[in-house]
């Protein structure tokens, strides 16, 4: 029995890796050898690196915000714990630098005011029309979700950001469209947003095409997870615990179950009986039955 | 368990006799359980894991979530940013979908081997495969809520499948929708009804547990009992402390997607809001509706395709009559054994190809597939039940043949040299 129960054991597990593979080659099914750099989120301990974050943020503030909002934040959000982590200070300096609608007031009139940490991330445009109108025909797509909402995730965007090329011989575009190597179908409506020195980084490091994709990619992986290092946190605690009560649940189980089978015969009475059953089937002779 | 249980207190004794819990509690703690059974069999408490699981995070979810096309997108993301620990809630709600599912797989292809579904267990088994297709009734309304791309085009899909019925299509169709499209009304009705079935569900498991405990398990070598003898162990403490075990190692790997790979088993189309102007590449439904998925789109008609999507799901319902071996477990049935893993490899495949675009070689290899599903089940059990051979069964579970590794084969060699090809027992 315990033989047969290897047997299936390996089987199962093998299936169950041929299935996830098959599930993992379908997610990552447009992968096409993207860009690699390394992202200090990634991994169990991984956690974001602030200053590439406050980078990051400018970078999307400066050069992305004229087209794509990022409706899902608050200005808040830029001082909460596992992100930027602007002081408060800097964060409200940050939310009255935007004039947001409020109201109606007492006299039923809107009226605009400075934003507070409370406000969510105001908007290039009033609604997707618009913004649709205004930038050709291509809607510049909401980024609070869109390091999740894309197959590649972070290093897709990294190597989209990278990845404006003169196109090939004989490749058609249409005015206003732009060749990108890693763009699925290799049309893209944006023309390549970065270039070297267009944002002059407030710690001084140095804002290269490539540090600043990798900045603004840092940041829209964390506005799409916010919590991302609380997950990390919690779920390497939640999995160091459950191991040490697996074991020792095992130990109990394995206890308990002793007490079951103390009421068995002992192994020598095991094997003269098995030898008795063989014995009835192939006589007397006992050379046969080792 | 065979002599009738009193309660010690007198008050016990008159409760008891008025609403009896306390029979109830001592009924499923001394519950006779096989001592053979291994860890394939933890799977039944491990689902029930998980949909007590499912029930929790799901009414958590469910105080702050917005069924309206307008804000359903929206509210995940307020349940994901601002909601205390929303992003955990979500996160084991979507990935303990998953979960679900593949235990539920292990537990019916742990049925299909031990051929667990036969007499007495068949009402079981029936059971059990309604649990399974309100299953995924209720996954696949909970994948519509987020309004994604994907759950608006999979609902746009699975709801049109409807239209191919002739005559009345159409107006199920819209009937369903609640309108002209799916809209509004179809969401609020999918979020009633994936509040609602998840408790029918529940139901179903007590009646399934219920079942269970008239005749008793089945065990690996798919030989009866002999109840309260050394052959069986109560249920508690020895199945609990067995399945608990099995279950945290279910749990971390559980965990394992909830904090470090969330999203893998999701599509990231459903992070981008739903827009009826706009058709997704590829409308694929979650992994564990693929093998259905490609089994409709094998069909090249479109009724012909639900026919057939519905009906390997109810052929599963006719399997114990399907299979006429009076051998339960396949470890002493040599072909059927094999034919069991072609067919888990039959279903991965559908799986595999169902997330592929029906067109090529994809779609060749989807018909087969299709077709072997049906012949395993229409063809091939009816004739293994008349024409295999089985190999010798041990004459109870505590055969020592069956402690000693090597000692079966040993057995069978002289069986089949004494006995001829009548084969068939040991007794």
């Amino acid at each position: 029995m315990r033989g047969i129960m290897l047997v299936l054991l390996n089987r199962l597990i093998i299936t169950i890796f041929i299935s996830i593979f098959s599930i993992s080659s379908f997610a990552e099914e447009m992968n096409t050898n993207y860009l690699k750099t390394k992202w200090s989120f990634k991994g169990v301990f991984g956690t974001f690196d602030r200053a590439s974050l406050q980078r990051g943020y400018q970078v999307y503030q400066e050069v992305c915000a004229g087209c794509h909002s990022v409706q899902h934040l608050s200005y808040r959000n830029l001082s909460e714990k596992g992100g930027p982590e602007f002081s408060v200070e800097e964060a409200k300096a940050i939310a009255a630098q935007f004039e947001v609608e409020d109201g109606p007031n007492s006299d039923g009139e809107m009226f605009m005011r400075p934003g507070r940490l409370s406000d969510k991330f105001v908007k290039p445009y009033p609604n997707v029309e618009a913004s649709t109108a205004a930038n050709g025909g291509a809607y510049p797509p909401d980024m609070s979700v869109l390091a999740k909402a894309r197959a590649g995730g972070a290093d897709y965007i990294y190597s989209l950001l990278l990845g404006y090329e003169e196109a090939p011989e004989g490749f058609e575009l249409d005015e206003g469209v732009y060749y990108n190597k890693y763009m699925p179908g290799n049309k893209i409506k944006m023309s390549a947003p970065l270039m070297d020195g267009i944002v002059e980084y407030a710690d001084g490091t140095e804002a290269t095409t490539a540090q600043m994709s990798k900045d603004v990619t840092a940041f829209l992986v964390w506005a799409a997870e916010p919590h991302l290092e609380a997950q990390h946190r919690m779920g390497f605690k939640a999995i160091i615990y459950l191991f040490v009560l697996l074991t020792l649940v095992y130990m109990s189980k394995q206890k308990v179950w002793s007490r079951f089978g103390s009421k068995e015969e002992p192994e020598e009475e095991t094997f003269d009986r098995a030898e008795r059953v063989v014995t009835k089937y192939e006589g007397e002779d006992p050379k046969t039955f080792k | 368990m065979s002599e009738k249980y009193i309660p010690k207190s007198k008050f016990a004794q008159w409760f008891d006799s008025r609403l009896p819990l306390l029979s109830l509690s001592h009924h499923l703690k001394e519950y006779p359980t096989p001592k053979n059974l291994n860890y394939w069999w933890t799977f039944g408490g491990i689902l029930t894991f998980c949909l007590i699981t499912q029930i929790v995070t799901g009414v958590i979810l469910g105080m702050h979530y917005v069924a309206h096309t307008d804000h359903a997108f929206e509210s995940i993301e307020h349940i994901m940013r601002d909601v205390n620990y929303g992003w955990l809630m979500r996160y084991v709600h979507a990935n303990g979908a998953s979960m679900f599912f593949l235990a539920v797989y292990i537990h019916i292809f742990r049925g299909l081997f031990y051929g667990s579904y036969k007499a007495p267990r068949e009402v079981i088994w029936i059971i059990g495969v309604i649990i399974y297709l309100l299953m995924m009734a209720t996954a696949f309304m909970g994948y519509v809520l987020p309004w994604g791309q994907m759950s608006f085009w999979g609902a746009t899909v699975i709801t049109n499948l409807f239209s191919a019925i002739p005559l009345v299509g159409e107006s199920i169709t819209t009937w369903l929708w609640g309108g002209y499209s799916v809209d509004n009304p179809t969401l609020t009705r999918f979020y009633a009804l994936h509040y609602l079935l998840p408790f029918l569900i529940f139901g179903l498991i007590i009646l399934h547990i219920w079942a269970l405990h008239v005749p008793g398990n089945n065990n690996p070598t798919g030989i009866d009992v002999k109840k309260n003898t050394n052959e069986t162990m109560p249920f508690h403490p020895y199945m609990v402390m067995k399945d608990i075990t099995a279950l945290l190692v279910f749990i971390i790997i559980f965990f394992w997607f909830v904090f470090f790979a969330p999203n893998a088993l999701g599509h990231p189309d459903n992070y981008i809001e739903a827009n009826p102007l706009v058709t997704p590449t590829h409308i694929v439904p979650e992994w564990y509706l693929l093998p259905f998925y490609a089994i409709l789109r094998a069909i090249p008609s479109k009724l012909g395709g639900v026919i057939f999507m519905f009906a390997a799901i109810f052929v599963l319902v006719l399997l114990p009559w399907l299979d006429t071996s009076k051998v339960r477990s396949s470890v002493f049935r040599p072909i059927y054994r094999k034919f069991f893993w072609v067919l888990v490899g039959t279903v991965i495949l559908l799986g595999y190809l169902g997330a592929k675009p029906p067109e090529g070689i994809y779609l060749v290899l989807s018909r087969i597939a299709t077709a072997y599903y049906f012949i395993h089940f229409l063809v091939l059990l009816p004739l293994l039940g008349r024409y295999e051979k089985t190999d010798p069964l041990p004459i109870s579970i505590s055969d020592p043949v069956l402690n000693k590794p090597g000692f079966v084969d040993k057995f069978k060699k002289a069986a089949a040299q004494y006995e001829g090809d009548n084969v068939g027992s040991f007794k």
